[in-house]
């Protein structure tokens, strides 16, 4: 734990794989820098691997006005002992206010650990991140500046603020997508600040015999059209109107996690709060009610046409257009019609 | 070899059972009308924990932190062929979030004997997947999260698969360790007929408490006191006392417990009510459709 450092930075941890940035720290360091600035701090970026200096400058361009960079040949593998062990060391040395992880395999299975011995509060899987103010009810005691880390909770039926004013660095967790990507600028200058890792045998209890990675097949946040299906598809067999859909328009298919978790198709295609965040021109929603962790991950999307048997469905609160009726019937239509205008 | 497995386990309000009828009048949610279930993922712990005493012998202990209720999950762990439970529960960790939690269990799980700690990946009313990490921090073991499968285990050293999103890893590590464990890792087992013979009258302290004063609702203290005591000789024969642990029991510095441990405060709730915006209605039928499909060509949406 650190005191309460109000002139502390506001971090981001710059999570990279084999010399290769990951797109989750780079959205999050727009809005790190908007924090920032509202709190007139710099901010830091955590740059750990092995020769991987040329990030530096990457994060430097996406806004970073200083990178604490550590390279030691026993990063050049993630591990959660010896990458949280060098964290916990910077955030000591360095008294960081804030510091902000994607919420990746990675970043869900470092943060905790570094929480756990920092003796600080985590919140996972923010859907937004802003400075503002608390007051304790019990002492009237008034916090300012603070983070406040907002995300659905309790299967999306509330929104849940929360906070931490007393044992520092606040930190959270945000999902691929959240954050828009800001634009580099070649120009920015920063300061590279070198740290040691300090390493022993016991901060790498882990082998790694074997890695196998696939080149992700989906890329939904490219996706000017998405297709999204979910629970009210009905079947693996009824998806493939989604699909139908999705090759003639030239999109690319989504799901909701009950989708998913009903087989109907993989994990990679999932949208919302534990999924990815998209913001295409068009959204077809079928068969989706629209649950607030859904529309996390889709409401920022130009137009969004929802198809649902029930005219009841919450989906029909933030969709634009309102089609009432069985996708199975509906979705052919729709095909029909485009093959005959395209 | 054998090897000694602890498994933390948790019960959870089914959050796929939200509907209308679940939020109060407020806004908050009343966990009471939702049906309470094994955590999905603690399942896949467990059976995991078993598969490998199945193999190799040892034990299997489960472990949780909750209300007396939460007993519960632990008779289903017995069940499913788990040989102890323990039930943490007192008022005191009331409000603990994921740090006080790990910390909590961290305190139970140093009094016990492990080889292997395992959790389910994530509790679906929460979805933060911290306490696995947090766990492992605490008591000073590494840990392997998003476990798949265990491939190989000797010599103190195992081997699993570990998912790492979009592939995967095989890595190896020395025992003591932590894993987290994914609905993909297997298929868990249901109850087995003998566990079930064995420990169907498995019961916690408070829960003898109260069948004691069940069935004899008039008598004197001393008389239900020996009345539970009777029972718990009975059921001790069959292992069939659920530990139940409070946090003096578990030696925890009340520091790091329940509102005083939780570092995260809640600064507001807000109920999700969706304000419907203006919304265009489309016909389900061809011209519907046609003319939708139309509208959306003219003004580019669709090229």
């Amino acid at each position: 734990m650190i005191k309460v450092n109000r002139n502390g930075e506001v971090w981001v941890f710059a999570e990279q794989h084999a010399g290769q940035m990951e797109d989750t720290p780079l959205e999050l360091m727009g809005r790190a820098r908007t924090l920032a600035d509202t709190l007139k701090v710099p901010v830091g970026a955590v740059l750990l691997g092995h020769n991987i200096d040329g990030l530096a400058q990457k994060m430097i361009q996406f806004g970073a006005d200083k990178v604490y960079l550590v390279e030691d040949a026993g990063l050049k593998d993630y591990q959660a002992t010896s990458y949280a062990k060098v964290v916990c060391h910077l955030i000591e040395k360095f008294e960081p206010q804030i510091v902000l992880y994607g919420a990746t395999v990675t970043g869900r299975d470092l943060a905790p650990r570094i929480a756990s011995t920092m003796k600080a509060g985590l919140t996972a899987d923010c859907t937004d991140l802003r400075i503002g103010e608390h007051k304790v009810t019990k002492t009237g005691e008034l916090h300012e500046n603070l983070l406040l880390q907002i995300r659905p909770a309790f299967g999306g039926n509330i929104i849940a603020t929360i906070i931490n004013y007393e044992r520092w660095p606040q930190m959270a967790t945000v999902r691929e997508g959240v954050m828009v990507m800001p634009q580099p600028h070649t120009t920015r200058v920063g300061e590279v600040i070198h740290e040691k890792a300090n390493l022993t045998p016991e901060d790498l209890p882990l082998e790694i015999l074997e890695e196998f990675k696939t080149e992700r097949k989906v890329n939904l946040k490219a996706a000017n059209i998405i297709v999204a299906g979910g629970a009210g598809v009905g079947s693996r067999d009824n998806f493939k109107n989604i699909w139908n859909l999705a090759n003639c328009l030239g999109g690319a298919v989504g799901a909701t996690r009950a989708a998913i978790d009903l087989g109907y198709i993989d994990h990679d295609h999932q949208i919302g709060q534990t999924g990815t965040t998209v913001r295409p021109k068009l959204y077809i929603a079928a068969g989706i009610s629209g649950a607030i962790q859904h529309q996390a991950g889709m409401d920022e999307s130009q137009k969004i046409i929802a198809i649902n048997t029930d005219p009841e469905a919450p989906i029909f609160c933030y969709a634009h257009y309102k089609i009432v009726g069985d996708l199975n019937m509906v979705i052919p239509m729709m095909v029909k019609a485009i093959r005959e205008k395209i | 070899m054998p090897y000694n497995c602890v498994v933390l386990v948790k019960q959870v309000p089914d959050t796929k059972q939200i509907s209308g009828k679940v939020m109060k009048d407020d806004g908050t949610v009343n966990r009471a009308a939702l049906p309470a279930i094994f955590n999905p993922e603690d399942l896949n712990a467990l059976e995991l924990a078993l598969q490998i005493k199945d193999k190799f012998g040892g034990t299997v202990t489960a472990v949780t932190m909750g209300l007396p209720t939460a007993a519960e999950v632990l008779r289903q762990s017995l069940f499913r062929g788990a040989d102890d439970a323990v039930l943490i529960t007192d008022r005191r960790c009331a409000a603990s979030d994921t740090l006080a939690t790990s910390y909590i269990l961290s305190c139970a799980v140093k009094t016990l004997k492990y080889d292997i700690v395992l959790c389910g990946r994530q509790a679906i009313d929460g979805d933060t997947a911290q306490v696995g990490p947090q766990l492992a921090e605490k008591l000073g073991i590494p840990q392997i999260s998003y476990v798949e499968n265990l491939s190989d285990l000797k010599d103190n050293r195992l081997t699993v698969r570990r998912s790492i999103g979009n592939g995967h890893q095989i890595v190896r590590c020395k025992l003591p360790v932590l894993l987290t464990v994914l609905d993909t890792a297997n298929e868990p087992r249901v109850n087995a007929a003998k566990h079930m013979m064995k420990h169907k009258k498995a019961l916690t302290p408070i829960e003898i408490q109260q069948k004691a004063r069940a069935e004899l609702p008039d008598a004197d203290e001393a008389a239900v006191a020996a009345k539970a005591q009777e029972i718990t000789e009975s059921l001790s024969k069959t292992h069939s006392v659920v530990k139940q642990w409070n946090l003096d029991d578990i030696k925890a510095d009340l520091t790091w417990c329940g509102v005083s441990g939780s570092p995260t405060k809640v600064n507001r709730i807000q109920s999700v009510v969706l304000a419907a915006k203006e919304i265009r209605d489309v016909e389900p039928t061809e011209q519907g459709i046609t003319d939708l499909i139309h509208e959306l060509i003219q003004d580019n949406t669709i090229a």
